[in-house]
């Protein structure tokens, strides 16, 4: 800081790299400040001592490309996980290529490596969840904005998000106690007898396998679609209510035709952002799934998931090709979970940012 | 109304009835799903009360795991080692995160670059956390070629930076421009009016985004599988495997022994019970402590 002291207060702010809104401002708010409460005659004692604390442009350039790395940090974290889990991966990409994906042998003690059953069970799983919380999340959203008295909405959406601090271990300790055995006595007899002919639920059932994965599955995801479509929700602009009530529709009308037609892009989008959830859950589904490496369209039936194959045998792997084979299918589940969310939060973003400026 | 003839007028009630019907009949569907999403809540949650309550003691505190077959015993290396990983991730992750919220929030509002970090931070919070701790295994373990509580400490730390700099970016969002602006008015250098200005008029937003963070890694089991391994000793050394709560609950949740089975739901209540507990604190704090309006 080397100018004269002559110079009055406002020309300083150039010096501080501020842009130009802010210098108008500034001289605005100086101008204020010197018409409420004179002008002080000696205004440097505070300025002194600050400008004697400060070091000026190189503290702000040292301090501003400080954050700047901080966030260019978070491109390096994704693109340090990509190149990692790639030249890990080497060996079992060059030993088997694309075959590793459409082959349904998994029999590492023969050296033999296809991951199509644990894709299958990934996918199967996480669309079956989606399948069940998605309307019960939409449901929820529409009691929670809509419906609900102003007294419970506090507490209920509380409750909601609760669901999403259970940690996973915990939904699968519960699982296998809880969960398992209320499939295998209550629910699972019920759905072989009504069900059984579309040949998705046959006996035997016990209680570990796929179905079970996705109920629990379903829960965890809840809250991810219930909270985001909530939000969607309340982005459609008040007037877009108003318009379709004042033509005499009722409630579920306005709702259909003045919100979820609006924020239908929004809610997809948190569809999707759940299913990301659910593909990429572990722990929980690792514990009640069954773990068993084959592809079969019985619901009741054990499967296997590509996060908990990788969780289960991990740390039992022997061979090099064996730890590649399982750090492609994290490779795998990086890409895919990246690409999901990558859609999910831009179809998102399009809802709230379109309708950030018109809402309430 | 009157005018018309008896038969539309009857088409035209049928029709009102068939709306109000169905009407009444969306509400009644969205308040039993309600109940019906806040049913496995109460279960988990009475169920894991009622087993965890009675298998808690003292020496679930105070004692490290016995071999299989002896009675007692607790998880005092587990909890202890869960904190100091923890701990690790928190000292990591937690500046990293707020130094990039505050590029997203101060330098870069409506810039590409910006609209960019925060996406991909976006991406990364959605990446499974098994992942993590593949790249974590990937990147610390097989080169040092032993497991070590560290390389855990990384990959949580790695899963916080997203959510810590998502909400010290929207915190920082609240704090009204024309504070900085009285700030850099007196002469006050750009780094230091973010300091002592906005860092500290948002910092119960942000203390409160790093308890959401903090919350969220505590209780994630799958990125400490293959790095922090789990221990049944009692062990402070981060270079070494170490135990971990959510890990020890893991381990004994799928092993045949009753008495473990005991040991993971009273892990799994001390668990819960102190992630419940930051989240209900964050949302007092939430509640009441951000700055409010200022525009």
């Amino acid at each position: 800081m080397s100018e004269p002291e002559t110079i009055p207060m406002p020309p300083k702010a150039p010096e501080q790299g501020a842009s130009p809104t802010i210098i108008k401002t500034v001289v605005a708010q100086h101008d204020a400040g010197v018409k409420a409460a004179a002008v002080p005659s000696a205004p440097s004692a505070v300025r002194t001592f600050l400008q004697a604390k400060s070091s000026g442009r190189l503290a702000d350039g040292a301090f501003g490309s400080l954050m700047l790395i901080c966030a260019l940090g978070i491109f390096a974290i994704v693109l340090l996980i990509l190149f990692v889990l790639i030249s890990n991966s080497r060996l079992s990409i060059h030993a088997s290529g694309w075959k590793f994906f459409t082959s349904q042998m998994w029999d590492p003690v023969s050296g033999q490596f296809g991951a199509l059953p644990f894709v299958y069970g990934t996918v199967l799983s996480s669309l079956l969840a989606v399948v069940m919380a998605v309307p019960l999340a939409l449901a929820v959203s529409i009691f929670l904005l809509d419906i609900c008295p102003k007294m419970l909405q506090g507490p209920i959406s509380f409750l909601t998000e609760l669901l999403a601090a259970i940690p996973s271990v915990v939904y699968g300790l519960w699982g296998i106690f809880v969960l398992v055995p209320i499939i295998r006595d209550q629910v699972g007899p019920v759905l072989l007898k009504y069900l059984g002919w579309t040949g998705l639920f046959v006996a035997p059932n016990f209680g570990v396998g796929m179905f079970t994965a996705s109920v629990i599955l379903a829960i965890m995801i809840f809250p991810v679609i219930s909270s985001i479509s909530r939000d969607v929700m309340r982005a459609v602009p008040v007037n877009q209510r108003e318009a379709v009530l004042a033509l005499g529709a009722t409630r579920w009308e306005m709702l259909r035709i003045g919100v979820l037609r609006n924020a239908r892009m929004g809610i997809i989008g948190s569809v999707i952002l759940g299913l990301g959830r659910a593909l990429g859950e572990t722990i929980a589904v690792t514990m009640v799934i069954g773990n068993h490496p084959v592809i079969l369209k019985n619901l009741f039936a054990p499967g296997y998931t590509l996060a908990s194959v990788i969780a289960n045998e991990f740390t039992e792997a022997t061979g090099d090709l064996y730890l590649s084979a399982l750090i492609e299918i994290g490779l795998a589940l990086f890409l895919v979970t990246i690409v999901v969310n990558a859609i999910a939060r831009l179809m998102v973003w399009a809802v709230v940012r379109d309708n950030a400026g018109s809402a309430h | 109304m009157s005018a018309l003839p008896v038969r539309s007028r009857a088409v035209a009630t049928l029709i009102t009835l068939r709306r109000s019907v169905t009407n009444q009949l969306v509400t009644v569907v969205a308040i039993i799903s309600t109940l019906l999403v806040l049913v496995p809540l109460v279960a988990i949650l009475g169920y894991l009360i009622y087993k965890g309550a009675s298998s808690l003691n003292l020496a679930f505190f105070t004692h490290v795991p016995m071999p299989v077959g002896e009675p007692g015993g607790g998880m005092a290396n587990a909890i202890a080692g869960s904190a100091a990983i923890l701990g690790l991730a928190s000292l990591l992750g937690i500046p990293f995160g707020i130094g990039a919220g505050v590029y997203l929030a101060e330098y870069a509002r409506g810039t590409w670059l910006g609209a960019a970090v925060r996406f991909t931070a976006d991406v990364l919070n959605g990446v499974p956390s098994i992942v993590m701790g593949l790249a974590a295994y990937a990147l610390i373990v097989a080169p040092q070629k032993h497991f070590s509580g560290f390389a855990g400490g990384v990959a949580l730390a790695i899963m916080m930076v997203p959510t810590v700099a998502r909400t010290t970016e929207e915190m920082l969002a609240t704090v009204p421009n024309p504070v900085r602006e009285a700030a850099l008015g007196l002469g006050i250098p750009k780094w230091r009016t973010v300091l002592s200005v906005s860092l500290r008029t948002a910092s119960p937003g942000i203390i409160t985004g790093c308890m959401l963070a903090f919350a969220r890694v505590a209780g994630e089991t799958a990125p400490l599988l293959f790095t922090a391994f789990g221990n049944q000793f009692w062990s402070f050394n981060l270079s070494q495997p170490i135990a971990a709560l959510p890990l020890q609950i893991y381990v004994y949740a799928l092993s045949p022994y009753d008495e473990w089975h005991r040991l993971a739901w009273a892990g799994a209540l001390v668990l819960i019970v102190m992630i419940m507990a930051s989240v209900t604190l964050v949302r007092i704090f939430a509640n009441r402590g951000v700055l409010k309006g200022g525009h």
